[in-house]
């Protein structure tokens, strides 16, 4: 029965998207139409159905509901309540729901929350947003409807991939999502500002908050799936330009871009053309990157429903979304005014010349994606790797960042480099004191070396903007962006550090046999079995200690789940101020005949400062939430003023 | 600054589309292409090197390179008696040998013992069976675990390798290419 509402539900969504997809089309005619005053309340049911049908697919997995394909091919009752919900988007149907709801509760967010915008740009946006779900919607009800019974239905589920079994994965891709999808508002915007030719400060102002939230989500994301590959996988690598995570780190880069040209257009007019074309291109990506990991197209550690079918699907989905909305771009981006000028050494100049950065690293990513599709059209088969990746992507990275130093500093329109010069003398100090601390410890010529001077002077820079203001009257947004910047820089100074100084040891150790890796000396004391409640495991306890220093215990395990039966280590890390130690218990070492030698292979590194990667990536998130928060609180005192004014407007002083 | 705004900019505006029409076709070939995941192994073509492996179990020859010169395809055979899907394969091998494909082992680090047991246990579809308990022979032919099998021509030429245990439904594929190799 639940199976059959939720469907009911999807099916009069998908409906409601089409009546406000003809709503917001008729009311763009000269004369207007009369149906234009159902469009805001259209959105908002639409997204309340979606998030019903949601709602109905999360109870059928909590229920565990095995006459439903999906559940049964995803889920098992004994696994524990927190990944059978986990489990509703950790699978192809399920994880285009979420995108649709997604999708749909942000058009009814945009539908009640917005109200600067003229009627018709508003309409417009609506109308786009409809559009771009109605095709996912077709997707899901007729190539993938997670609410498809299955007779007989079995007795157990099949399970879920044990990897997928962690804490990570209840919130990483639903954060994703949120980031994903969140920039279809943006890409809604940059379509309803181009129809209705109305590319100004206040379509900036009105699409900043979306992306703003839409970024925060999307490095949340990034940051958590980077953390999640990082201890899950037990490879100790924190990314590996695996397609998948390309596929989030393109968005990623246009968002960012996306959100430093808005903020330009929305303080200064300038970048018009610019703005609205990224304001495409971060949807677009988002949607490029959901294509090539769901169609299989290209080979991917995270290839999960890998279908063909699907593929040709969705690629006619996105060649229509952004094939229309970048022929509207070209038609209409012509007759966009041009912004207000400026000087190249001006605030506007930096970010200018950082958004060209940005688009480039998305460029070279996006290129080291496809190449190998291009090269096996030719007949040749390659797989593109961080040799390609992180030297051509450090060439526009470097640069951005030494901009990045001084951009900020910088007067908006026109300005002098040797106004800033002094204040820069911090930065370089630190970037000197930074390079020559690295060289002391023999850290060789290369890009680590480069990271660990940049981070410091970045670090410093970052703080700069705050001179000399009064702190608690300094805006929320400032704060933000000070606190994003050294974000990057605390970031950059754990990958640095992570190439620069980590260290590896690997043994086969008996139990009460010790091993050295970096300071610390790790003991194997006992090897036992442990059960879980889904699972099996052999349990190492690890004792570890620096020195004199207390010794500290971690139980690395090799689990072993039934349903489906799969082995995988699971990591044990402990995390200290100045680094982790991260350890993975592999098979017992057997002799030439095969026999159990008592031998354990142990794998041990010590990672120096290596949570500075993930802590940064935070502080660039609170970062995007205190510039929100600032955003937003102008925008209601503004409002109020205004009203403030249209009463005293409507009430002179006479009539009271 | 509407004069500088010329057609040059105008042009400019569709490239966007343009890069994106090219996206498109790409993939759409992509996805036209059938998908083969399959990386050919580099042994094919190569002469198996020169060994000579003594008999692994009594009562049966042990195994050289220049058995394999003359006659007709064979199927080489990695295997162990301590490797679990080996066990699993046996009955496959069976069905080939009874189907009068003429199957060579190596046995890679073995006891004489338990190769005994395992054959008497899983059934013996080999016509030899080399011993080779250091695991040169299996590197030199570029074999990196068990069980893996070799189709080899009447040459001694590795015309395909297969990685990991064969299973029943893929018997038809292993007599196609000893067919191949035959031609």
């Amino acid at each position: 029965m639940m199976a059959e509402l939720g469907l009911c539900a999807l099916w009069l969504a998908a409906a409601l998207a089409g009546l406000q997809l003809l709503a917001g089309g008729l009311s763009l005619g000269a004369k207007g139409s009369d149906l234009a005053g159902i469009i805001r309340p259209v959105a908002i049911v639409q997204g309340l159905l979606a998030l019903a049908a949601f709602g109905a697919l999360v109870l059928l997995f909590v229920n565990t509901d095995l006459s439903v394909k999906l559940v049964a091919d995803n889920s098992h009752s004994a696994k524990p309540l927190i990944y059978k919900i986990a489990g509703t988007w950790g699978n192809h149907e399920g994880s285009m729901l979420l995108w649709v709801t997604v999708m749909g509760l942000a058009g009814a967010c945009v539908a009640v929350l917005e109200h600067r915008l003229p009627q018709r740009t508003l309409n417009a946006t609506l109308a786009a947003q409809a559009f771009i779900s109605l095709g996912f919607y077709a997707f899901l009800l007729f190539a993938s409807n997670p609410f498809a019974r299955l007779v007989p239905a079995p007795e157990e589920g099949n399970g879920l991939n044990p990897l997928l079994q962690d804490p990570g994965l209840a919130f990483h891709p639903p954060t994703l999502y949120l980031g994903y999808v969140g920039l279809s508002v943006a890409f809604s915007f940059a379509v309803g500002a181009l129809v209705t030719r109305e590319v100004g400060p206040a379509f900036a102002r009105a699409m900043r908050p979306w992306v703003l939230g839409a970024w925060i989500f999307l490095t949340l994301g990034i940051t958590a799936g980077s953390y999640w590959a990082y201890y899950v996988l037990g490879w100790g690598g924190w990314w590996f330009w695996d397609p998948v995570e390309n596929a989030s780190l393109m968005p990623w880069l246009a968002a960012t871009a996306l959100l430093h040209s808005a903020s330009v257009l929305a303080a200064r007019d300038a970048l018009r053309t610019w703005t609205v074309m990224l304001g495409v291109v971060a949807f677009s990506m988002s949607m490029i990157g959901t294509f090539l990991v769901r169609s299989g197209i290209l080979t991917s550690v995270h290839a999960f429903a890998v279908d063909p079918t699907r593929g040709a699907f969705i690629l006619a989905l996105l060649a229509v979304n952004i094939g229309a909305a970048l022929a509207i771009f070209a038609l209409r981006a012509g007759s966009v005014a041009e912004g207000e000028r400026f000087a190249v050494t001006s605030r506007e100049g930096a970010l200018v010349f950082n958004n060209v950065m940005l688009t480039s690293i998305l460029g070279i990513v996006l290129l080291g994606t496809l190449y190998p599709l291009v090269t096996e059209a030719l007949g040749e088969k390659v797989s593109v790797g961080p040799p390609y990746f992180t030297p051509t992507s450090a060439i526009f990275a470097l640069p951005m960042l030494l901009v990045l130093v001084v951009g900020p500093l910088l007067r908006w329109r026109r300005d002098r480099l040797a106004r800033v010069r002094g204040l820069l003398a911090l930065p370089a100090l630190a970037s000197a004191a930074g390079l020559v601390a690295a060289l002391v410890l023999g850290v060789p010529a290369g890009l680590p070396l480069v990271g660990l001077a940049l981070a410091p002077g970045l670090a410093v820079a970052s703080l700069l903007p705050l001179k000399g203001r009064n702190l608690a009257h300094a805006p929320l947004p400032l704060w933000g962006m000070v606190a994003a910047h050294l974000g990057i820089a605390i970031s950059l100074f754990g990958m640095a550090c992570d190439s620069a100084f980590s260290q590896e040891t690997l043994i086969a150790a008996r139990e009460g046999e010790s091993a050295r890796v970096g300071p610390w000396t790790v003991r194997l004391a006992t090897v036992g079995p442990i059960a879980g409640p889904n699972w099996t495991a052999l349990e190492a306890r690890l004792e570890a200690h620096r020195a004199d220093g207390p010794v500290h215990t971690l139980t690395p395990q090799s689990r072993s789940f039934w349903a489906p039966a799969q082995t995988t280590p699971v990591s044990a890390l402990l995390t200290r101020a100045d680094g982790q130690l991260y350890t993975v218990l592999g098979d017992e070492v057997r002799d030439d005949k095969g026999a159990p030698t008592g031998r354990w292979q142990l794998r041990l590194w010590w990672k120096p400062f290596v949570p500075a990667i993930w802590l940064g990536g935070l502080l660039v998130a609170l970062g995007g939430v205190l510039a929100l928060l600032g955003r937003v609180a102008a925008d209601i005192r503004r409002r109020r003023v205004e009203e403030k004014i249209a009463f005293r407007r409507n009430h002179p002083k006479g009539e009271q | 600054m509407a004069a500088t705004q010329g057609k040059g900019v105008r042009w400019a505006l569709w490239l966007p589309l343009g890069l994106f029409a090219a996206f498109v076709a790409l993939v759409v070939v992509g996805l036209l292409t059938p998908k083969n995941t399959d990386i050919p192994s580099r042994q094919i073509g190569q002469a198996l090197p020169a060994f000579t492996l003594p008999p692994a179990a009594d009562g049966q020859p042990g195994l050289a390179a220049g058995d394999f010169q003359g006659g007709h395809p064979r199927l080489l055979n990695i295997f162990a008696s301590w490797c679990v899907p080996c066990r699993v394969e046996a009955p496959v091998l069976a069905d080939l040998a009874r189907a009068g494909v003429e199957v060579d082992g190596i046995a890679i680090r073995d006891h004489k013992a338990d190769l005994a047991a395992f054959l008497a246990a899983n059934g013996n579809p080999y016509a030899r069976i080399g011993a080779d308990d250091i695991s040169a022979v299996q590197l030199a032919i570029g074999s990196s675990g068990v069980p893996e099998s070799f189709v080899v021509d009447a040459h001694g030429v590795i015309r395909y390798q297969h990685i990991g245990d064969i299973r029943p439904e893929q018997v038809p594929m292993i007599l196609q290419k000893l067919k191949e190799a035959g031609q």
